[in-house]
């Protein structure tokens, strides 16, 4: 019998550059590997000694150090360390040491070599460290392209519900219930490894219907009689492309995924047409029918419950953030129908205007009002200011009571600084760009996103227009706004049970918006100011940018997976706390968060960090008086 | 006459050399006249076994094995690569309780050999090798029971307990009537329990390799937090 370690192989399974091995190799590294326990505070490595094996941290942290003591890397489960050495003379260069009680699993330096002789993506990764892991996940744009190279497994949530096929009707049922399940596996031990499972039917809530309750057969009938044996099954390692045309071509709704013959989970339907999630459609819709402002309120659950079910469904950040966004502008356009429905016809055309998230179509659960009124040139104050203001107060009321509070900052079409002609608006512009200083730009940060939502759209057009134009030619305004965007940097790290700060200084919580998604899309801006896009979604300005020489290709793929990766971050911990009853916001527990994720929070932050260094010597910091 | 563990604890190279000297069972005499470690060895350079068994159920006279599982390893390193497992055929009838426990039926271990055909690798594993186990009653009785149902001899051997270590680490761990009164819990000195206060990870329980493995894992967490690898084996071992 072939002796395994579930244990050792399971995890190494997991994570990159394991992840990719095909099943032998890996069976046979596992088989290879070696494991030590360090006390937290001991040392690993020390410089100059001899290394003979690629080090793989179980659990735990380590912490790299240069030659001179000072902090190099840290690293946590999953991460590889030693690979440099390994390759080079075989000599310790970094001494690492245990930052938490940790276990390491040696990988034989012979085994090593051939792993990145046979396979590239192995050799890949190692060599590049970090964005290895990176181009992978970048490579999965599109959507067609996703489906034939995400993995099947990536859909699996849960472990799959089983019973042996001597249970019965009713013992089934109860479980389904209970598990709320849709459908079970039938499962037997295996003849050569008793400890495992092995698949031998299936059963779904639609057999209860046509082959128990139909036939009128006791609770009592053992499974094995009403199954269906011997299902279609796929592998872990197969495709979600593999597995949409494995149902559709035997009619099958259910998939019980197996990783060789052990059941790792089951699949549906749903879980394979998760990337369009349409419900967000049907709410917008009952938004158009509502006829006042407490039937709006009324609908505030179904915005959470609409958010939560298409983080359920694996849609994409971008996907999450376009939904939200629209939602949240039917609710503005509902209102200005109800404010103007109360209040008559305005009486010179006007724009309402919206900035910030949902100017950017990235606008969550947790969000604040920013909008505000461009009103046509003939605009008398006198006159038109009454009308506006009423129509300003009844849609940001509306608003707030929809769950969009006020804003802090009073950037509202209710502050009059913010209801004005366009004329003014085009000035207000011109003295942002033209005579930039750092407090005005701060304030004014959130104007250069901007999207019209009601009203005459070609207000806000010429205002894009406008922009784009003044913008990148203007050095000084780019290199202060980028200076500003560089007032909030990511944390170094990101570990099991605390956030590592770029001055070593150990935090239990994270803000996941100031650390990572605010002052990435302030980058991005700047770059897309420079580049003279009108864009104002922070996919499309990468697009824009893209198409420049500003900078190479690889690093705004690289920009696009660490916006995609921090905003999913950011948008799974909003669904938890709705999920678990609290109130959402944009604080993460590191304790919350996932080996898999810490990994991507952590290539995420590193991604920021080195553009962030970048921005700086891109747009470099003037005097004054205009000159460098 | 079967001896005490307390009897020879003190003296286990004179018991094992004692045995050596007694035993007429070829593949016995092999183990016991193995190179084992003296009382005063540091447990730095001693070479351990961490050992575990699943069985059909507790009582070693009614109760069979039914899978043993091996991990060889040292203080400074697990040698995971040369684990070794086997599957063992039991005489008693399984009964339903402890199918569910290990998930090893009928018709499963009917292919596997029966102990009397496996002893002779097992006690190869074994000898000279400082068995580690997790609540050595279970893994010493049922061994010894085994071997003198198949050969009417008996196996002892030295093992390091890791649950005994965790339960002399806390032996206040039945908190008092009045703490109870309050909510507070008894410390659970389980396997599992155990390496979750050494920060050691969570594994799928009830399997005799894995189970060998974390109690490997569990032995060098003890060391390095508690004792020390110059410590003398003699402390240890019973």
């Amino acid at each position: 019998m072939q002796v395994e370690l579930i244990e050792i192989r399971d995890h190494l399974s997991r994570f990159a550059p394991f992840d990719e091995l095909p099943e032998e190799t890996l069976d046979e590294t596992a088989s290879q590997v070696q494991v030590q326990y360090y006390k937290a505070g001991t040392l690993i490595l020390e410089a100059g000694q001899d290394i003979t094996d690629l080090h793989y941290i179980r659990s735990g942290a380590v912490e790299i150090l240069r030659r001179n003591g000072e902090l190099f890397n840290r690293l946590g489960e999953g991460d590889i360390f030693g690979q440099a050495s390994l390759r080079r003379d075989s000599r310790v260069r970094f001494p690492a040491r245990a930052l938490e009680d940790t276990l390491i699993y040696f990988i034989p330096g012979v085994l090593f070599s051939q792993l990145n002789e046979s396979f590239d993506n192995f050799a890949d990764f190692v060599d590049t460290e970090g964005s290895g892991r990176l181009r992978s996940a970048i490579e999965l744009q599109g959507r067609a392209n996703e489906l034939m190279k995400v993995r099947v497994n990536k859909l699996i949530s849960r472990p799959p519900v089983m019973l042996d096929a001597q249970a019965s009707v009713h013992q089934a049922a109860t479980v389904m219930t209970d598990q709320s399940v849709s459908a079970l596996l039938i499962t037997e031990p295996m003849a050569d490894d008793p400890q495992q499972r092995r698949v031998v039917g299936i059963i779904t809530d639609r057999d209860f219907r046509t082959r128990v309750v139909s036939e009128a057969l006791p609770p009592e009938t053992p499974l094995q009689h009403i199954m269906s044996a011997d299902p279609i099954t796929l592998q872990s390692n197969d495709s979600v492309f593999e597995a949409i045309l494995c149902m559709l071509r035997h009619n099958i709704h259910h998939l019980p995924i197996l990783n060789r013959r052990r059941p790792v989970g089951l699949i549906n339907l749903a879980d394979v047409i998760r990337y369009q999630s349409q419900s967000s459609l049907y709410l917008v819709n009952d938004i158009f029918n509502r006829q006042s402002i407490a039937e709006l309120q009324g609908l505030v659950p179904d915005v959470r419950a609409t958010f939560v079910r298409m983080v359920e469904d694996d849609a994409s950040a971008h996907m999450i953030g376009s939904a939200m966004s629209s939602i949240g502008r039917s609710f503005i356009q509902r209102l200005v129908d109800l404010a103007e429905a109360q209040l008559g016809p305005p009486p010179v055309p006007y724009c309402f205007m919206v900035m910030g998230s949902m100017a950017r179509d990235e606008q969550l659960i947790v969000t604040d009002q920013d909008n505000a009124l461009v009103l046509d040139d003939r605009f008398d104050p006198a006159e038109h200011d009454d009308y506006f203001l009423r129509l300003a107060t009844f849609v940001s009321d509306g608003l707030a009571a929809c769950g969009y509070t006020y804003c802090k900052g009073d950037i509202m079409a209710t502050n009059q600084r913010w209801r004005q002609p366009l004329a003014v608006w085009k000035n207000y512009f011109n003295d942002w760009i033209e005579r930039p200083n750092p407090q005005t730009l701060l304030n004014s940060n959130i104007f250069f996103d901007l999207e019209a939502v009601s009203g005459q759209t070609d207000f806000v057009e010429q205002l894009h227009e406008l922009i784009a134009t003044r913008a990148s030619g203007n050095q000084r305004f780019l290199a202060l706004l980028a200076r500003n965007s560089l007032n909030r940097t990511p944390p170094l790290g990101i570990f099991r049970t605390f956030v590592m700060e770029q001055d070593g200084r150990q935090k239990n919580i994270i803000n996941i918006k100031g650390r990572g998604t605010a002052p990435l899309t302030d980058l991005i801006r700047v770059h897309a100011l420079a580049c003279g896009s009108t864009a104002q979604s922070s996919v499309d300005r990468l697009d824009d940018i893209a198409k420049t020489r500003l900078m190479p290709p690889e690093s705004v793929d690289r920009l696009r997976y660490a916006l995609e990766f921090l905003s999913l971050a950011r948008i799974r911990h909003q669904a938890l706390d709705i999920r678990e009853k609290r109130e959402p916001d944009n604080y993460i527990e590191p304790e919350n968060v996932s080996a898999a994720e810490r990994h991507g929070l952590k290539d995420a932050f590193q991604i920021l960090s080195n553009a962030q260094k970048f921005l700086r010597y891109r747009y470099p910091h003037t005097t004054g008086d205009g000159r460098p | 006459m079967k001896p005490t563990v307390a009897n020879h604890a003190s003296d286990w190279p004179a018991y094992l050399a004692n045995m050596a000297a007694s035993t007429r069972q070829p593949s016995l005499q092999r183990f016991y006249k193995a190179e084992w470690p003296a009382a005063d060895t540091p447990l730095s350079e001693v070479e351990f076994i961490a050992l575990d068994i699943e069985t059909t159920g507790l009582n070693p006279k009614r109760h069979s094995i039914l899978s043993i599982g091996a991990v060889p390893f040292t203080l400074g390193r697990i040698r995971s690569n040369q684990a070794w497992q086997q599957l063992v055929r039991p005489h008693s009838d399984l009964i339903p309780e402890s199918v569910v426990f290990h998930r090893i039926t009928h018709s499963d271990i009917r292919q596997a050999p029966r102990f009397a055909q496996i002893m002779d690798s097992l006690v190869d594993q074994l000898a000279g090798r400082v068995a580690v186990v997790h609540y050595r009653n279970i893994e010493r009785n049922f061994i010894d029971q085994a071997v003198r149902q198949a050969f009417g001899e008996s196996l002892l051997f030295p093992m390091v307990d890791t649950m005994q270590i965790e339960a002399d680490l806390h032996p206040q761990r039945q908190p008092g009537w009045l703490l109870r009164l309050l909510g507070r819990k008894p410390l659970s000195i389980r396997l599992a329990d155990s390496r979750t206060r050494y920060n050691l990870p969570l594994y799928q329980a009830h399997h005799a390799l894995t189970d060998a493995l974390g109690t490997a894992e569990l032995l060098q967490a003890q060391v390095a937090t508690h004792l020390s690898p110059r410590q003398h084996l003699g402390d240890l071992w019973c």
